[in-house]
Order: structure tokens, then sequence, then C-alpha cells
């Protein structure tokens, strides 16, 4: 399977079983194009045809064309063949250690932001706080289950974890005193709406979080029209400064200032822009996961729109990094020959199998995004995972379990997707979020063309 | 080749026989948390 498109006057195919990316002429992209369910003569005389005004297009020149694409053939490159498939259903059924927790420290939030899929930080249920005593046994439960497996990710997340923030640094510095005799490295991440930031949390977190994820949505006007506290006031002016200080003295060290996009706002490359004109300089931008029935969810009709403002983005990225100033997106993060192995790609995200969330009283599920579902609660930190159907479920979940994924030219770039956002949608994980898909291959097509850019200007 | 440049990619059949170290991220734990994909993950194996 190919996939051939055109972008920022770019002529791309992508081969999709190597992953291999080829930029071509516009004679090349049409021999390709017709290179399967053609033979060489019809292709020689189409081509004649079509570019019988063009210098330097002649049989020889074709046939040159013709013989190139075949040896890339050979070579696995072009029109390469799925060997993989048998090794999906096998790999991620082997894969069955843990290896990252997403720990819920807080069930509660300062702000009332009314996209937040997790309602408040509450997920449907109680407001609660993680103890230090469940914290620990989550990361005792980790190491226990994490095999030969050395690195570690646990995420604070909530709600808002800072309002528990004593537990946080107790749990990290217990994480800390065991890694050594487990022979483990625990890799931190904190997930913030920014309120309650003061000089500690900066301290302590640019010295033991490998990464802070920032929740800012942009403009003060957007932002402030869903991230609200109770009293409905707007949430930017208390923490734009916080997150300004918070990244001035992180250093070199990994964030993300993380914003949502909704309908509200789908002009959300100003909200880059801003982001990027308050010193932030490494951002995500992430579409609004809500029902479609809420005023701001995303449309059909917005699609197209989003499609252009994704290409605005990677124009702007371009012209940012020529001005000797460019930033990081991180959907637009590509490393096309030191990316993840074929296994990562085909296993996706590992939820439910090596990642998990762990509420604040120690129960089980797959990810952030299924607390509080009883049909997703796989066990607890103590017991271990005892619904071993839901388990087996997500190990059998993969890029070829999907019709549609198969037929897919992204399949190894987006690893069949969010289970999540395909059981919301679909009511079922092996679903498909068919408007998710549709902006994820934009992105990749944005992403691709993105390196391509900068192999042409590093060659230059 | 005249009208063909391939880029400098990983192979994949390759990492089919030495990938699966499991070492790497898990896609959920940096930016995203409520979308998915794994191109912008990076390979922890030397």
């Amino acid at each position: 399977m190919i996939h051939q498109y055109k972008l920022k006057g770019y002529n791309i195919v992508l081969d999709i079983n190597s992953a291999s990316v080829h930029v071509v002429d516009d004679v090349a992209y049409d021999i390709i194009a017709m290179y399967e369910g053609h033979d060489r003569s019809s292709i020689v005389a189409a081509m004649l045809d079509k570019y019988k005004d063009t210098e330097g297009v002649n049989e020889a020149e074709i046939n040159e064309c013709l013989d190139d694409i075949e040896e890339l053939k050979k070579e696995g490159r072009l029109f390469s063949v799925n060997t993989f498939e048998d090794r999906a259903h096998v790999f991620k059924q082997r894969s069955r250690v843990i290896k990252a927790l997403c720990l819920h420290v807080s069930h509660t939030c300062n702000l009332n932001c009314s996209y937040c899929f997790a309602g408040q930080g509450k997920y449907k249920g109680d407001r609660a706080l993680m103890s230090f005593e469940t914290g620990k046994a989550a990361l005792d439960f980790l190491v226990a289950n994490s095999g030969t497996r050395t690195n570690l990710e646990v995420d604070f997340f909530g709600g808002e974890p800072l309002m528990n923030w004593d537990v946080v640094k107790q749990l990290v510095a217990y994480a800390r005193s065991i890694e050594k005799k487990n022979n483990k490295h625990f890799r931190f991440t904190l997930t913030t709406n920014g309120m309650l930031i003061d000089d500690d949390v900066i301290d302590f977190s640019n010295k033991e979080m490998d990464n802070v994820v920032l929740s800012l949505d942009g403009r003060k006007e957007v932002h402030d029209r869903l991230r609200v506290n109770y009293n409905n006031e707007g949430s930017y002016e208390k923490i734009v400064p916080k997150f300004q200080e918070f990244v001035r003295r992180r250093g070199d060290k990994s964030y993300y200032i993380r914003g949502t996009y909704t309908h509200n706002n789908v002009d959300f490359t100003k909200d880059i822009e801003h982001m990027y004109e308050l010193g932030f300089r490494q951002l995500s931008m992430e579409p609004v996961v809500c029902s479609p029935d809420d005023p701001y969810a995303l449309t059909k009709e917005d699609l197209p729109v989003l499609f252009k403002e994704y290409e605005k983005l990677a124009d702007m990225m371009i012209e940012k990094e020529k001005q000797g100033d460019g930033f990081v997106f991180y959907h637009y993060m590509l490393d096309l020959s030191h990316g993840p192995c074929i296994y990562k790609r085909l296993s996706g995200c590992g939820s439910g199998t090596e990642y998990m969330a762990v509420t604040p009283w120690g129960d089980l599920y797959p990810c952030h995004q299924f607390v509080n579902d009883p049909k997703y609660l796989l066990g607890n930190i103590y017991d271990g995972v005892t619904n071993e159907k839901v388990v087996g479920d997500f190990a059998a979940c993969n890029v070829f379990s999907r019709k549609e994924c198969r037929d897919c030219w992204a399949r190894l770039y987006c690893s069949g997707g969010c289970a999540a956002n395909a059981y919301h949608s679909t009511g079922s994980i092996n679903g498909v979020y068919e408007y998710g898909c549709e902006l994820f291959k934009k992105r990749m097509e944005c992403a691709i063309m993105l390196q391509i850019a900068k192999h042409e200007s590093e060659e230059a | 080749m005249k009208r063909i440049k391939t880029l400098d990619t990983r192979d994949l059949a390759k990492s089919a026989k030495n990938g699966g170290c499991g070492e790497c991220q898990t896609s959920c734990q940096s930016a995203c948390k409520t979308s998915c994909g794994v191109a912008n993950q990076k390979c922890e194996a030397k």
C-alpha cells in the first residue's frame, strides 16, 4: 500500500508497510499512481501523452523512472508487502508487563471547565484525594508488575494534582528510594491547570518531573470562555504569569503548554501563535473530546477549516524556524530515522495492558478516560488485575484488529488510535472514531511534509 | 535517482528483529491525554 499527496509544493509518496518516505517530481508521481494495475507500455504511453509539451520527458526517461520504482520495490521501500500482521497479536499478548501508571492523586479540581472529560475532576464519582499509603501501594504494584523494564512512567493527574501536592512530593521521594534496589528508573509527569503553582511547585517539579503539562487554551478570550472557576471567572490572568515563570526556570527540561480547541476556536493557530508570543516553545493543542450534543463540539463543517489550520500551523513552524526561533508542536514531532519500532507501531498506546490509571482509592482502569466506568474496572492495586476479560480485550486490540485501520495508510503512524475515543464514539474499543482519524491523517501529512522541508533546508 | 528522492527512514523489517524492548514511553504520558498516535514517540534503544 502507498499513499500519495501534494502539500506545499512537495509531491510526497509514502510506502505504508516500510514507512519509507519519497519526494518525487510530477512525472514520477503520476507513474507511481499508475504503477499497480497498468503494464509498462501503457504507463509510457500515458506519460508521453500527458507530458508531450514538457522538455526532458521522453520514452527513455520514463523507462528509467520505472526502473527506479522497480528497484525500490525490490528493496522493500515501495509497494512493499505487509509482513507484520501476525506479529501484532503475538507481541501484544506477550507484553504483559505494566510500565506506566496515571496516578489520580486528586479527584477534585479548583476549576470548573465545562468541557472537562473528567467531569470537573470527579469522573462522575465522589470528590477524593489519594492518600500517601494508596500512592505508595500503587508504586509498589507498578514495580512488582514491571518485569525487566527499567523505565517506569508515573503521571500525576487529576482533577488537579496540585490540590494534593504534599502527597505528590512524598510519592516522588518514596519512588526515588526504591529505584536502585529494584533497578528501575521513574519518569514523572505533572499535568496541572496552574492555579496553585508557587515557588515550591516550580523548584520541586523542575528537579523531579521529566515533563510538565500546563493547560492553557491560548488567547485570553478563548481560555476564559471555558476554563473558569466556580464563580465563573476566567483563569487566564492567574495562570499565565505562573506558567511563564515555571518555564523560564525550567531550563532545557521538557514541558508542554497544552491547549484544547473546540468549535468555538477552530481558528486555533491564533491560539498557538498567542502561546508563542507569551514565550512558550513546546506546544500541544488537542481537539476537544465530548458528546456531539455539546455546544462546543466540533462539527463536520469544521473539518475543512481545521485542515487548513493544520497547514497554516506547518507554515508558521517553517517561518519561525527560518527566523531562528522555532517551536515544537507535539503532533508534528517525528523522527523518521530513529522513530518507533514496528512493535510499538503495531501495539499502540498500551492502555489496559502496559498502562493503567489508578483512582484515589486504588482501583485500576485501562486509562484515565475509562475511570469510574464499571464495565472497565480492571481490579485494584492490592489484589492486582482481576478482570482478565477486559485486559484480554485490550491486548487483542491492535492496528490489524479493525478493518478500517487495516485499509488505512496511516495505520503505522497512529497504531489504531485511542481506545477511549473509539469507545465513546462507537460503544466499542474496537470501533473507529472517524472524526479523530481525519484529523490524525491531516496532522501526519503535515508532519511528514515538515520533515521533508527540514531535510531540504539542511541539504541547502 | 533522478526523479525520486528517498528520505532516510527506520527500516521497519529490521526493527521486527531487533525492536520491541518496550522501554519507550507510553503514548499518552506526554501531552495528548485525549488522542493517540505513536509516530511522535522516541525509540529508547541505543
